[in-house]
């Protein structure tokens, strides 16, 4: 009984650490096999098609959103203590380091990570991949690399803009329909938003989150086993793994980068 | 789906996604940080700083002139060593005094410089002489109560 528990335990630490090091692997055979992907740069284009412009719809509509219910909550609070001309401060800042990276992260693994899983699944499972092997391609710098650059390339783009996006909601919730100053609203936000600090660390979170969206979606895709079951499986893991990997990756590079700061 | 058509979308969000970088960069924030090479850097030595933080404005006229690039302890006349690293554009004359001041009752702290009359101007790794503490609030009050206390016992 308790060696049946321990030898369990063993077992499952195994299997983990054998997975870890096969994505590090695959990692690193990706990055290896990229040359591909830059020769052929149609082959990323189109992929940038399935995993930027498909999840513009998405990005724009919610950054939109999230700008206007920041515009409309930081009111709101702000207007409490008399400082509602802080608005622009408190939304250009909150979506630039924070909310802007991590949601369009969230948006993008469930809406591309999943579907290049799925993807990738399908064609394992219909052996289309031992196809290309067969053809003498490499089904790595075919069809994986393409999609690992086009979600790194994508990943800052739509993050900038859904931050962009949602500054324009706060503006128009705020000045707009509020009536918040135009000119406090514009120029508090210039002075308390920094080029370097703050949005330049925004686009490196953002290239960090897609190398990890994308890694962890192409290798559930890759590992998943050859069943219809193992497909849905592996993108529900997907969805969980990437999206648990934005926000911890989030909290990693925030204190990293804002540390010692007031 | 037609390969031109896909190029163009692409390209249509390329471009967007720079559009929404410059309009970050351009419109949202601000460079405050003055490069090394069109700056140049004085030591103000102060009692007091009270709350004054590193990249903190350096102020003449209300106008921002540079930034607080250095705070340190220094240990042989126990004062605080404060580097300001100010805008080459900017020159001040030798005997500029600098003060410790708050924006508003509760604002962050910044450092305010008084232009002197000398005709000679500060240069780079240069000392500020005349210089004036952060005003500590508790102080103040304590000071208050203090001389309240004395007026009213005879």
């Amino acid at each position: 009984m308790l060696k049946q528990t321990i030898e369990n335990l063993g077992n499952s630490t195994i299997q983990s650490v054998w997975r870890i090091g096969f994505a590090v692997r695959f990692f690193a055979v990706m990055l290896l096999h990229s040359g591909t992907a830059f020769r052929r740069f149609g082959l990323t284009i189109r992929e940038m098609y399935f995993t930027g412009v498909l999840s513009l719809i998405i990005i724009l509509v919610s950054g939109l959103f999230v700008g206007m219910v920041l515009g409309l909550q930081g009111y709101e609070t702000l207007q409490r203590y008399g400082s509602e001309s802080a608005l622009g401060t408190l939304v250009a800042l909150s979506l630039v380091r924070e909310l802007g990276p991590v949601l369009a992260g969230l948006l993008f693994a469930s809406r591309a990570g999943s579907a290049i899983t799925a993807e990738i699944g399908l064609m394992k499972a219909t052996e289309q991949l031992s196809a290309m092997e067969m053809m003498a391609v490499d089904p790595i710098a075919r069809v994986v690399a393409p999609r690992f650059w086009a979600g790194v390339i994508s990943m800052p783009l739509l993050a900038a803009l859904f931050s962009a996006l949602g500054i324009f909601g706060g503006y128009l919730v705020g000045v707009q329909l509020i009536g918040v100053d135009e000119g406090s609203f514009w120029s508090q936000m210039q002075n308390s938003v920094d080029f370097e600090l703050d949005i330049l660390n925004g686009v490196i979170k953002s290239v960090v989150f897609g190398v990890a969206i994308t890694t962890i979606a192409l290798f559930e895709g890759y590992d998943a086993p050859p069943t219809a079951e193992g497909v849905s499986g592996a993108t529900t893991r997907t969805v969980v793994t990437s999206s648990l990997a934005v926000l911890a990756l989030d909290f990693v590079l925030t204190a990293f980068m804002f540390r010692g700061l007031s | 789906m037609n390969k031109t058509v896909l190029d163009l979308w692409v390209g249509l969000f390329v471009i967007a996604g720079i559009v929404a970088l410059l309009f970050l960069a351009l419109k949202v924030g601000s460079t405050s940080a003055i490069k090394t090479n069109d700056s140049y850097e004085v030591v103000a030595h102060f009692d007091n700083i009270g709350g004054l933080k590193p990249r903190a404005p350096v102020k003449s006229a209300g106008v921002v002139v540079g930034r607080v690039a250095d705070i340190r302890f220094d240990n042989e006349t126990f004062e605080a060593a404060v580097t300001l690293r100010l805008d080459k554009r900017y020159a001040f004359p030798k005997d500029t005094s600098a003060a410790i001041m708050t924006s508003g009752l509760l604002g962050e702290q910044y450092i305010g410089l008084e232009a002197g009359g000398d005709s000679q101007k500060l240069k780079d790794k240069d000392k500020i002489l005349i210089t004036q503490s952060a005003v500590v609030l508790e102080n103040l009050i304590g000071q208050l109560i203090y001389s309240k206390a004395q007026e009213g016992a005879p």
